[in-house]
């Protein structure tokens, strides 16, 4: 992966830098080079550091501790707009971006280029158009920022780095909200500033775009520098072993059931007129199911309706033999049948309430007494659901918003095992959970399978498909296309299908129609 | 033990600890009160800062609700006149006279409830369809009263507004009874959890199976049956009611309510807040005019002090953060 031709000039290094944060130690002695034209990979578990540490590069934090150096000159990054003077940019996560003005206008955001007062929109378009050729961007500087894609947003922020003449440009999990396809644009894109000499800071959750992409991998933990791999040094496996302290084999562990009621819960001929077209499947009691597909393939849409959550054109349930109706998630719940929703913050969990409702949401009526709250039983649940999970929080009292993200995730799985389902349907349920509880869910839902249920996990992440189902069904276009089963589930195979390389398998041909 | 698993499950957000967060603001205003004017800190001076309290406590609990869901009443003035004008006819018709109280209420509950439907079903926002009924109520309440005031000096719930139980007046113990009940409803029950819900995550609270119609239904319902108990507590205080009551009422709940650390966000708060509140500003009202400032100044003085107030609550909860 790396370039002979990169010659290794340091532009932006840390020595001994160290952050307190009330109650925790952020940041200890982490020094860090950044070389010119290269990209460099930051990565780490949740809490690892890595934010405090990009937020310091740009000048957002203050360390209380050591030095930053700037083509080995000692600099003062005191706020953002210091750092970005010295050419130094953040790409955050959530995009910078105001909707309702053109993309010039934010591209200048902050500062804007004036004349006795007077703001030059010409000259500032001029210019943003510009950088944006070189970007190669599809739209003009002109446009209102608003109309754009995620994907485009972003290379407004890049385009704004370019204008401001940046040298280094840090991306803090650039392709968490992209399709394959803008995450494949946005490499291109990143190689080319590479080849023009600028250093890339790249975080991120995603291994396989860090082998993809990164020329060296920097790996901190428990917010210490604990290693940088480079060139053939930089493998899954190491990197994992690093980030947590153990090896991959183990990551996917999990208990698998050897017994399985085949036909338990069967849906057929699920339609919504739109983006979810004839499926039919069938999942057996004690079954890891795995859903792969692309980004907008319906499987989101086709699990909501599954659960009731959205209306359906046509379709029919059936658990454990017998037809179900449902219309609505509480008849859905009341069947067995419980939803982890891809998105935990915005349509999951309770975030200014306390763990402890959080959990117990799904059965405080059926505890009740008369519609009061049967507190002892309750705290009872939360405190069993707490062990078992192993949710680490300071008490139960503590509200979800406070959590990581992996005791947050943990907190909707509590909820949704208190109703002792028959069927849980798990959207992304690893999404932005770090490393080690990502594994330690996993497992809970291997434990889940092994209670004879039928669990069907949805993820985008082929590598977790891949190591947890039992059998795969693959989407395109809001149909199935394809099942796999054992030696047949792999990566290749998945994706083949998955974009349309490989045709549907016959069974599912004749039923779509294509 | 017992106390201890208490602390450890408990809500965030309307609990004890919320209400205190506003009370060291009351307790600071009587204080100066107290030292800036004798007849202030009087027991005959205090239970009528109650009596003048009480039927904003109750209207601003039942507005506690709404806003917990994130949403918005803005029609309860206009309910209380419409029930209080109410509650006069049907005391002037012999066939009613038993259905005094009753009528008012229920006409309150129902009117709330249209509100609630319009709210859940509709999906109008609540601010647009609370304006809509604050404006049509206000008329009806004209309408009813004909456009005058209506006056019975018989009237058979006057009791209510003019005896006392002991030395309480009735007006204040009602009041202290809703913050009572709802407050239990709160915290007790699993429709209060489920308010919180609503609250706090709407998307979240559907796909958890919560109804989320019902519980707005609901919280208007109460809002306007609230707002009926303060029609009732208005006419028979007045022994006449007219279209003209209850004007601006319903910025004094809202008031009440942010005071009291409910956020207009939702999920956040609660009804002993929101009692804090209501006595902030009945103090301020009671001591400013007993030192005889104009009322001109009084409104500039609260609304001053409602800005203020939030605000040191609004640092007082992200330092805690």
């Amino acid at each position: 992966m790396s370039d002979p031709k990169v010659s290794p000039r340091v532009i932006l290094s840390t020595r001994g830098v160290s952050k307190r944060f009330p109650g925790v130690q952020a940041l200890s002695d982490v020094s860090l080079d950044v070389r010119k034209g290269e990209i460099h990979a930051v990565m780490g578990e949740n809490g690892a550091g890595k934010s405090t540490l990009m937020k310091i590069l740009a000048g957002v934090y203050i360390p209380d501790d050591g030095q930053i150096f700037l083509d080995d000159r000692v600099v003062r990054l005191e706020n953002p707009l210091k750092a970005l003077q010295l050419g130094i940019s953040l790409i955050n996560q959530e995009l910078n971006i105001a909707g309702n003005i053109s993309v010039a206008e934010n591209v200048f955001m902050g500062s804007e280029l004036g004349r006795f007062g007077l703001a030059r929109r010409a000259e500032m378009r001029r210019r943003t158009r510009e950088v944006l050729d070189l970007l190669g961007a599809p739209f003009a500087a002109e446009t209102r920022a608003g109309l754009l894609s995620i994907a485009e947003k972003q290379q407004i922020e890049i385009a704004r780095a370019l204008v401001h003449n940046s040298r280094v440009i840090i991306m803090d999990e650039p392709t968490a909200a992209l399709s394959e396809n803008e995450t494949e644009k946005l490499f291109t894109l990143v190689d080319s500033l590479r080849s023009q000499g600028i250093a890339i800071v790249y975080i991120s959750h995603r291994i396989n775009e860090i082998l993809k992409i990164a020329d060296r991998v920097s790996v901190l933990r428990d917010g210490r520098y604990i290693g940088t791999l480079e060139g053939s040094e930089i493998e899954s496996e190491a990197i994992v072993r690093m980030m947590v302290g153990r090896t991959l084999t183990d990551f996917y562990q999990h208990r698998v059931s050897t017994e399985k009621t085949e036909g338990f819960f069967r849906v057929e001929d699920f339609s919504d007129g739109k983006k979810v077209r004839n499926v039919s499947f069938s999942a057996a009691a004690g079954e890891i199911l795995g859903i792969a597909g692309l980004v907008g393939s319906g499987r989101t849409e086709f699990a909501r309706m599954v659960f009731g959550a959205d209306r359906r054109l046509r379709g029919e349930v059936y658990l454990d033999g017998r037809k179900i109706s449902i219309n609505s998630p509480k008849d859905a719940i009341r069947h067995g049948i419980g939803y982890v929703p891809e998105d935990r913050k915005s349509q999951g969990l309770f975030l200014e309430m306390s763990s402890h409702d959080n959990i117990t949401m799904n059965v405080i009526g059926t505890t009740s007494r008369a519609g009061l709250i049967a507190g002892r039983r309750n705290n009872a649940i939360t405190s069993q659901a707490i062990e078992q999970l192993n949710i680490r929080l300071a008490s139960p009292r503590t509200r979800a918003v406070s959590l990581s993200g992996g005791n947050q995730q943990k907190l909707l799985l509590a909820r949704w095992l208190q109703i002792a389902p028959k069927v849980l349907i798990l959207d992304e349920p690893t999404r932005g959970v770090d490393v080690g509880a990502k594994s330690e869910i996993y497992k809970l839902i291997g434990e889940i399978a092994m209670r004879k249920v039928a669990v069907i996990f949805i993820s985008s992440e082929l590598p977790e498909v891949v190591g947890i189902a039992q059998r795969v069904l693959v989407m395109r276009e809001g149909a199935l296309v394809a099942d796999l089963k054992g030696e047949n589930i792999d990566q290749e195979t998945i994706i083949a299908y998955a974009t349309g390389v490989r045709e549907a398998q016959a069974a599912f041909a004749a039923k779509t129609g294509r | 033990m017992e106390s201890t698993t208490k602390k450890k499950t408990g809500r965030k957000g309307g609990g004890l600890f919320q209400s205190l967060g506003i009370l060291p603001v009351l307790v600071l205003i009587c204080a100066l009160f107290a030292v800036m004017n004798h007849n202030f800190l009087t027991s005959n001076n205090l239970m009528n800062i109650l009596r003048q309290a009480s039927i904003n406590i109750v209207i601003a609990a039942g507005m506690t609700l709404v806003i917990l869901t994130a949403g918005i009443d803005l029609s309860v003035g206009s309910i209380l006149a419409s029930t209080a004008v109410l509650s006069l006819l049907s005391s002037l018709d012999a066939h009613l006279q038993w259905a005094t109280i009753l009528v008012p209420l229920v006409a309150g509950l129902g009117m709330g409830v249209i509100n609630g439907i319009l709210i859940a079903y509709v999906r109008l926002p609540p601010f647009i369809v609370t304006m809509g009924s604050m404006t049509a109520l206000r008329g009806a309440a004209y309408l009813f009263a004909n456009g005058t005031t209506v006056i019975n000096n018989n009237l058979n719930f006057a009791w209510i507004g003019n005896n006392y139980l002991g030395p309480v007046p009735w007006l204040v113990i009602i009041a202290f009874v809703v913050i009572l009940v709802l407050w239990f409803l709160l915290r007790k029950t699993v429709l209060g959890v489920r308010i919180y819900a609503v609250g706090g995550n709407e998307q979240a609270a559907r796909l958890t199976g919560i109804k989320v119609g019902f519980v707005l239904i609901f919280v208007y319902g109460i809002s306007g049956l609230m707002s009926g108990l303060g029609g009732v507590m208005t006419a028979s205080r007045l022994y006449s009611a007219s279209g003209l009551l209850g004007n601006g009422y319903e910025l004094d709940a809202i008031a009440s309510v942010v005071l009291g650390g409910t956020s207009l966000v939702g999920g956040i708060g609660g009804v002993p807040g929101t009692l804090i509140g209501a006595l902030i500003m009945a103090v301020l009202n009671n001591g400013l005019t007993l030192m005889n400032i104009s009322y001109f100044w009084q409104l500039v003085i609260k609304g001053l002090v409602i800005i203020i107030a939030v605000t040191i609550d609004k640092f007082r909860t992200t330092s805690k953060r």
